[in-house]
């Protein structure tokens, strides 16, 4: 399934990166694609892995750009 | 501007306050109390790179080093330990200074690019039992009846049921002109209702809508990276390690073997770490395509990612399909070559096929309708018959009229000689004697020979035409078009067999582009290198297929689309070859130590806000020829 966060405020190009490369390594996730420009973070992950999803997605970001609100869509 | 950017701004004027202070401090009583020069820029390292400090604290907790906070942070502190106060604390300063301006211009751009797309319907007027309601567009369902007023966002896709009115759909198209809409007409979602109110039945719901289908498509265009935004995310993670490193050991290794001061080379160490971020790249060039993406689909080419923007600048072969693409896929009446009057010919011949449903009689039907101002009258027509295959007799005003084909007036005792015409010919005879013929064949798009042109003039290597269609047809519009290379006659099946041996001839670099109307081509549009569907609007099927979606039906638009992917490029190669080489430049000034610390600031921060508004350029594509 396909799920898209609004990463509000983000304005850091470098921090989108290492956002992206992050979720991309969480458990269950095939595909990881921050747009700096649309503010936008969407993920697929396996079906029933979704769960945590949000959790650690929101840990990730705050490690590297803790102005930023995550906001589920 | 944001509150948070506000936020910022304040902060930074309170820090250019304290640092002129400080300054003057130093200037008047300097040299009495040092340290409370010290201390006056100390406080204004503080307040300027308060949160700065603060962020690096944290990534170094986390564990997370080269972070640009983190670098920061050693390059200014780093300043004041070797007796650089002014220096350590303006560094931070303009940091900050640089970093808002980039965040306001990335800001900015965000939001023109918004506005290039604010085609989203705001809610809809929806009729219901208890009268009209306003409701979220997605409240609505399909069968439902909505009203839309003069200057209202048509909010879904649907058919008009009451009403008549001009609407305006230069957002989705890039078309300036109104286009005229009555009762049962079909409209779509995301045009400006112009003067009429109008009732509409509600045909999808708004997340199948064209207005969703655009926007999605649009939005999640930037996702499709780049192979230019791939180099650069390679770059950036081996660029930022290895100018930290060539940073430590400029610090280290010539006080060691050549001797010398050690502040010298730390500060030109530190010189190093401020130019060590890629940013002025990693913003500017997606922001790029991002622009060009937005500017295309403001003149109605939708474009599915940055890679195809990217590939359509490599365009080298162009395929074509002829009927729907070039052609506008209808029958009209061209030439009418009457032996006596034209309008009798035409008048005679679309009386005797009105008995038929044909394409054909159809045509004719509609070009006697349009020319006369007149509707056929069937009283006039007192008898008819239709011989499949030759044509048709009928008795019309008591006159015996016959219309059909060559072997038809043979057969009738005709005498007239066999027309050399491309498309269907239909020949006719009035009481015995010979009319003339007239000329049924597929329109020419009006801008289709433009569009060839303008397509070699872009260095397009070649343009081919597949069709379906007769050979001679065929070969006439290649002709008309200026098109050297086509393929007629050719099942569904061999259209892909034609594409894989033209792939064969195309360079390693090169792309071939198919375009076609995106309706029975699924097959072909996948095997080419980027796939561009025309006449998109409403048809999801062609925005299914294709990677390059023109909303409109003018194949000069490809051009355009080759146009603004050109520019956009070489909007990123400027801004590449400029923010490497400065950065590499003062590199070299800096180990030389003929670049101050204040130049570091400007290779990063001054960088990447001009490559930034270089970058902004690609929004604009108004008054650029294809």
């Amino acid at each position: 399934m396909t799920k898209t966060y609004i990463l509000e405020d983000l304005d850091c190009a470098h921090c989108a990166g290492k956002i992206e490369a992050d979720v991309a390594k969480l458990e269950g996730v095939t595909r990881s694609v921050v747009t700096l420009l649309t503010q936008k973070l969407v993920v697929d992950i396996e079906d029933g892995k979704a769960g945590a999803l949000t959790k650690a997605v929101k840990k990730i970001v705050k490690k590297y750009e803790p102005d930023v609100t995550v906001i589920e869509k | 501007m944001t509150k948070k950017l506000k936020k910022r701004l304040r902060r930074i004027l309170c820090g250019l306050v304290l640092f002129a202070a400080a300054l003057v401090l130093e200037g008047t009583v300097g040299e009495r109390y040092p340290n409370g020069v010290l201390l006056a820029f100390l406080a204004a390292f503080f307040v300027s790179g308060g949160d700065v400090l603060k962020k690096a604290a944290m990534n170094i907790i986390r564990g997370q080093v080269f972070d640009e906070n983190f670098l920061m942070t050693i390059a200014t502190v780093g300043a004041f330990l070797v007796g650089e106060y002014p220096e350590g604390a303006a560094v931070m300063l303009f940091y900050q200074v640089g970093e808002w301006f980039q965040a306001y211009a990335v800001n900015q751009s965000r939001k023109s690019i918004r506005e290039l797309m604010d085609i989203r319907p705001d809610s809809a007027i929806v009729l219901r039992d208890a009268g009209p309601v306003r409701v979220t567009p997605e409240e609505v369902r399909p069968g439902e009846r909505i009203v839309v007023k003069p200057g209202e966002r048509i909010p879904l896709d649907g058919v008009i049921e009451k009403g008549t009115t001009a609407l305006d759909m230069m957002a989705l198209t890039g078309e300036s002109l109104p286009r005229e809409v009555g009762e049962g007409d079909d409209v779509i979602s995301g045009s400006v209702n112009v003067s009429g109110v109008i009732e509409i039945r509600v045909t999808k719901e708004f997340g199948e809508s064209t207005v969703s289908k655009i926007l999605e498509l649009v939005e999640n265009a930037g996702s499709r990276k780049s192979e230019s935004e791939h180099f650069i995310s390679r770059f950036a993670r081996v660029y930022t390690p290895t100018v930290v490193v060539l940073a430590a050991l400029l610090a280290v290794l010539p006080p060691l073997l050549v001797g010398g001061n050690w502040s010298t080379w730390i500060y030109r160490a530190l010189s190093f770490l401020v130019v060590s971020c890629p940013c002025a790249l990693v913003i500017s060039i997606p922001l790029s395509f991002f622009g060009g993406l937005g500017g295309a689909s403001k003149s109605g080419i939708l474009i599915k990612g940055s890679n195809y923007l990217e590939s359509l600048s490599k365009a080298e072969i162009v395929v074509m399909d002829k009927t729907g693409t070039l052609t506008k896929g209808n029958f009209a009446v061209g030439r009418i070559a009457a032996v006596t009057s034209k309008e009798r010919l035409l008048e005679l011949t679309a009386y005797a096929e009105s008995g038929s449903n044909h394409p054909i009689s159809l045509s004719l039907r509609q070009a006697y309708e349009e020319r006369s101002g007149k509707k056929i009258d069937k009283s006039r027509i007192t008898q008819m018959e239709d011989m499949a295959g030759f044509g048709v007799s009928a008795v019309i005003d008591g006159q015996q009229v016959i219309a059909g084909n060559f072997r038809h007036m043979q057969q009738n005792g005709i005498c007239c000689e066999p027309a050399q015409e491309v498309g269907t010919v239909v020949y006719a005879a009035c009481d015995g004697s010979y009319l003339g013929y007239l000329v049924i064949a597929d329109e020419i798009r009006a801008d289709a020979a433009e569009a060839v042109r303008k397509l070699y003039a872009a260095g397009v290597r070649d343009v081919v035409m597949l069709t379906g269609d007769r050979e001679e047809t065929a070969q006439a519009v290649a002709r008309e078009l200026g098109i050297s290379h086509v393929y007629a006659q050719l099942l569904p099946g061999d259209k892909v067999d034609h594409m894989e041996a033209l792939m064969q001839k195309k360079s390693a670099a090169g792309r071939l582009i198919f375009v076609g109307d995106g309706m029975n081509d699924a097959p072909v549009l996948a095997r080419s290198d980027i796939g561009i569907a025309m006449g998109g609007l409403g048809s999801d099927a062609a925005i299914e297929a294709a990677d390059v979606v023109i909303m409109t039906d003018e194949p000069s638009k490809i051009a355009k689309a080759i146009a603004i992917s050109r520019r956009t490029l070489s909007i990123v190669k400027q801004n590449t070859i400029f923010a490497i080489g400065v950065k590499i430049l003062i590199l070299i000034l800096a180990a030389c130590g003929m670049a101050s610390m204040w130049a570091a600031v400007f290779g990063d921060v001054g960088v990447a806000v001009i490559a930034i508004l270089n970058a902004m350029r690609a929004l604009n594509v108004k008054g650029q020829e294809g």
